[in-house]
C-alpha cells in the first residue's frame, strides 16, 4: 500500500471516530442543553423528594432552566436539602415555588419552579422557601381509601 | 495389575494441577513485565508516529465495515425488540431512550470490543507469532533494534487509540439503526425519539463512561493478543493456539471487565 | 594480520538449568577468516552462536568480542556491539510485512540518520553484491528460497558489520542455490574485510570455502584443524561426521531393549 493513501485510510478512520463520539454527545446525548453558560446556586428544603436524583431537570414552565447539584439531608429539621444550579440568565422572584414533579404518570422526577411576584431576585445561596414535596403514590391510594371508607361510613348513617 | 495404575492416577493429577496453578501465576507475572515493558519502551512511538499510523490501519480501518455493519444490525435489532416491548406499556416513545442506553453504555463498548478482540487480536496474535516462529524478532535483536519497541509498542499503542473510536461508531451507527427502525419504518414520533434520548443520556454518566469502558477493553484486548504473540511456542501448532487463546481470553476478559466497570459506574449514583 | 584474534571464547561453560548444553569450550577467530562451526543437530552450535551475540550470557567463563568481554556489557553495550554483527539466519528471517528493499534498508533507516536517497543508493549497491538489484521492489512472499536467504545477506552486511555470524546457511536450498550462498560468504568476507563464522553441518560446502573447522560434539569442543586436516582426520567421531556415516560412535538406533525382548513383549500382550 501506498504511503499516503495509508495516511489518508488512517485519517478518515480518525474522523470518522471523532464524529461518532461528538454525534453520541450532541445528538445522542445532552451535551447541547447541559452545563452551557455560568450558573448560580439556590437551595430548597423538601419534607420528601421521592425519587429525585442529582442531576436531574430543573423546569420552569416546561423549560429546563438548570440541573440538580446535589441532595442532602438536614439533620435538624428533617428534611431534604436540594441544591440547585440555576443558569444566569433565568432570573426567579424571592417567591418562587419549588415543587417535585414527574414527568407522565412514571417518568423521572425533575423539579418545577413557578415564578411569584416578589421585585427582589433570587441570589446564589439564597432559599426557597416555598417548596412541595413529591407525590408518594403510596399516600395517596391510602388517602383514597381512607376517604372512600368515610364516604361509606357517611351513607349507611 | 489393574489396582496400581488407578492408585497412581489420583497422584500426577493432583500435581499437574499445582503445575498448572505455578505455571499460571508465572504466566501471570510474564504477562506483566510484557506490559511493562511495552509502555517503558513506547518513546520510540513518540519520536516516530509514523509507526502507529501504519499500525493504526492495520487494527483500526481494517476493522472498520465488520464494526459499522454490525453497529447497524444490533440497532435495527433493538429497535423491533423495543419496540415490541414497548408498545404493551403503551410508552414507544421511549424507544430512542432504550436504543441509545443500551448501546452507549453496554452494548456498543461490549459488542465492539469482542468483535475487535476477533477481528484485529487474533491478527495481531497471529502476526507476532508468525514473526517469533520465522525468527524475525530475533534477526531484529541481532540488528540491534529492540522488537518491543519497534514491533510491540506501536500495536499497542494503535489498538489503545482504535477501540474508543470504533466503538463510538458502532454506537453511532447503532443508534442509525434503531431509528431508522423505529421513526422510519414503524412510524415513532421523530421528535420524542430524539428528545426523550436526549434527556435521558447523560454525556458524562452515560456517554463518557462508555468511552472509558472501550478504553480499558482496548488496552486489555491488544496486551492479551500482543502477549499471546509473544509468548507463543514458535511453531505452526503454536501460533495457531495462541490465536485461539487471545479470542477466547480476550472475550472473557471483556465480560468479566465490564462487570466491575458497571457495578462501579453505574452503582454508585 | 592483528595478534590478537577478533573472538575469542575462554573456558566457557552453559547451562538450562541443570542441563548442561556446553562445557569447557574454548575457541579463537582470528580477524579476516572463515571459520566453521560444525556438530551433528543439538550438539549446542545454535547456543554458542547466541553467546557470541550476546543473546545469552555463559554460566561461566568469557566471550571476548574484538577486545570486550560481552559478559560485563549492560544492554545498551550489547546493543552497540551488535551493530557491528551481522547475522543471517537459518530460514533468512526477513520481515514479511516489508518489500525486499525496505527489509535491506530496515537497519540503516533504524541506526542512520542517512537521507533518503544515500539509502537508497546504498541498499541498490548490497543488493547488487548478491544479484538481486533488480528484485527490490518484491515481497518476500514472492522470492524463492535461495534468493530469500540472498536478500537476507545483504540486509545482515548493511551496516558494513565486522563480524558476520551464519546460523546453518545451507539448510533446505537447492544445489545451485547453496554453492551460490557458499560462494557469496567467501566472496564478502574478502571483498568486505569481515571475518566470518559458520554454523552448519552441510560438509562438504562448507569444508570447500571455510579456512579452519571446530567440531562441536555434546556440548564439547572435539576436534579443530583446516579442512584438509579435518578430511584426513582419524578421529571416529570426526570421520563419521565429514563422511556421512550411518553407523559408528553416534549409533543409529535410538538407545533400546532387545528387539527379541520387544517383539516376545508383542506376542505375549495380544495373547
Amino acid at each position: 500500500m501506498q504511503r499516503s493513501m495509508l495516511d489518508l485510510w488512517v485519517g478518515l478512520f480518525v474522523v470518522a471516530g471523532i464524529v461518532g463520539l461528538v454525534v453520541l454527545a450532541f445528538k445522542v446525548g445532552n451535551m447541547s442543553s447541559a452545563g452551557t453558560g455560568d450558573t448560580y446556586e439556590v437551595t430548597a428544603n423538601f419534607d420528601n423528594i421521592g425519587g429525585l436524583k442529582p442531576r436531574a431537570a430543573i423546569k420552569s414552565a416546561g423549560v429546563v432552566v438548570g440541573r440538580v447539584k446535589s441532595i442532602s439531608f438536614n439533620n435538624e429539621r428533617f428534611t431534604a436539602k436540594v441544591t440547585m444550579a440555576i443558569e444566569t440568565r433565568y432570573k426567579f422572584p424571592k417567591d418562587t415555588t419549588a415543587s417535585i414533579l414527574t414527568s407522565g404518570l412514571l417518568g423521572e422526577q425533575y423539579v418545577g419552579l413557578e415564578g411569584g411576584g416578589d421585585d427582589k431576585m433570587l441570589g446564589t445561596g439564597d432559599n426557597i422557601r416555598l417548596t412541595q414535596s413529591a407525590v408518594v403514590l403510596e399516600k395517596l391510594i391510602s388517602q383514597f381509601l381512607f376517604d372512600k371508607a368515610a364516604e361509606g361510613g357517611d351513607a349507611k348513617k | 495389575m489393574q489396582p496400581s495404575p488407578a492408585k497412581h492416577r489420583t497422584l500426577p493429577s493432583v500435581s499437574r494441577i499445582g503445575a498448572n496453578a505455578i505455571d499460571t501465576v508465572l504466566r501471570l507475572g510474564y504477562a506483566a513485565r510484557f506490559i511493562g515493558l511495552t509502555i517503558a519502551h513506547s518513546g520510540t512511538c513518540l519520536a516516530r508516529p509514523r509507526l502507529v499510523v501504519r499500525e493504526l490501519y492495520y487494527t483500526g480501518v481494517l476493522s472498520l465495515i465488520i464494526i459499522l455493519v454490525s453497529g447497524l444490525f444490533v440497532g435495527m435489532v433493538l429497535g423491533l425488540q423495543g419496540y415490541q416491548t414497548l408498545t404493551t406499556y403503551g410508552s414507544e416513545s421511549a424507544l430512542g431512550v432504550l436504543v441509545a442506553l443500551s448501546l452507549v453504555r453496554e452494548l456498543g463498548p461490549v459488542v465492539s470490543a469482542l468483535l475487535f478482540a476477533s477481528r484485529a487480536g487474533s491478527a495481531m496474535t497471529a502476526e507476532i507469532g508468525l514473526m517469533k516462529a520465522t525468527e524475525q524478532l530475533s534477526a531484529m535483536e541481532m540488528m540491534a533494534v529492540d522488537p518491543i519497541a519497534r514491533v510491540v509498542a506501536p500495536r499497542f499503542w494503535a489498538g489503545v487509540i482504535s477501540m474508543p473510536l470504533l466503538a463510538a461508531m458502532f454506537s453511532a451507527m447503532g443508534v442509525f439503526g434503531g431509528y431508522v427502525i423505529g421513526v422510519v419504518l414503524i412510524g415513532v414520533d421523530e421528535g420524542s425519539f430524539w428528545s426523550q434520548m436526549q434527556s435521558a443520556v447523560d454525556v458524562r454518566e452515560d456517554v463518557l463512561n462508555g468511552v472509558i469502558k472501550s478504553f480499558v477493553f482496548g488496552i486489555a484486548v491488544t496486551w492479551i493478543a500482543l502477549f499471546e504473540g509473544y509468548d507463543a511456542p514458535p511453531t505452526a501448532e503454536g501460533v495457531s493456539g495462541a490465536t485461539t487463546r487471545t479470542v477466547v481470553t480476550s472475550s472473557l476478559a471483556i465480560l468479566a471487565l465490564d462487570f466491575i466497570l458497571t457495578s462501579f459506574m453505574f452503582s454508585a449514583a | 594480520m592483528a595478534a590478537t584474534p577478533l573472538i575469542e571464547i575462554k573456558n566457557v561453560n552453559f547451562a538450562y538449568g541443570k542441563r548442561p548444553i556446553l562445557t569447557g569450550i574454548n575457541m579463537s577467530i582470528p580477524r579476516g577468516k572463515v571459520v566453521a562451526l560444525m556438530g551433528i543437530s543439538g550438539s549446542g552450535k545454535t547456543t554458542l552462536l547466541r553467546l557470541i551475540g550476546g543473546v545469552m550470557r555463559p554460566t561461566s567463563g568469557e566471550v571476548w568480542v574484538n577486545g570486550v568481554c560481552t559478559s560485563r556489557l549492560d544492554t545498551r553495550g550489547i546493543y552497540q556491539m551488535r551493530r557491528s554483527m551481522g547475522m543471517l539466519f537459518q530460514f533468512g528471517a526477513l520481515f514479511t510485512d516489508l518489500s525486499v528493499f525496505d527489509n535491506v534498508a530496515f537497519q540503516m533507516r533504524e541506526h542512520t540518520g542517512l537521507p533518503e536517497s544515500m539509502i537508497r543508493d546504498l541498499v541498490m549497491m548490497k543488493l547488487n553484491a548478491v544479484g538481486l538489484r533488480g528484485a527490490h521492489k518484491l515481497m518476500p512472499s514472492e522470492l524463492s528460497g535461495g534468493m530469500a536467504r540472498r536478500v537476507a545477506l545483504a540486509r545482515a552486511i548493511g551496516l558494513d558489520p565486522m563480524i558476520m555470524m551464519y546460523d546453518e546457511p545451507f539448510t533446505g536450498l537447492d544445489p545451485i542455490s547453496l554453492g551460490v550462498i557458499a560462494n557469496l560468504v567467501r566472496e564478502l568476507n574478502d571483498t568486505l574485510g569481515t571475518t566470518s563464522l559458520v554454523v552448519t553441518h552441510d560438509v562438504q560446502e562448507a569444508l570447500d570455502v571455510v579456512d579452519y573447522v571446530y567440531y562441536l560434539s555434546d556440548g564439547k569442543m572435539k576436534a579443530h584443524g583446516t579442512p584438509a586436516g579435518m578430511r584426513a582426520n582419524t578421529d571416529p567421531l570426526v570421520h563419521q561426521f565429514v563422511n556421512g556415516e550411518a553407523e559408528g560412535p553416534v549409533a543409529y538406533q535410538y538407545p533400546s531393549r532387545d528387539y527379541a525382548d520387544d517383539l516376545k513383549m508383542g506376542s505375549r500382550r495380544a495373547a
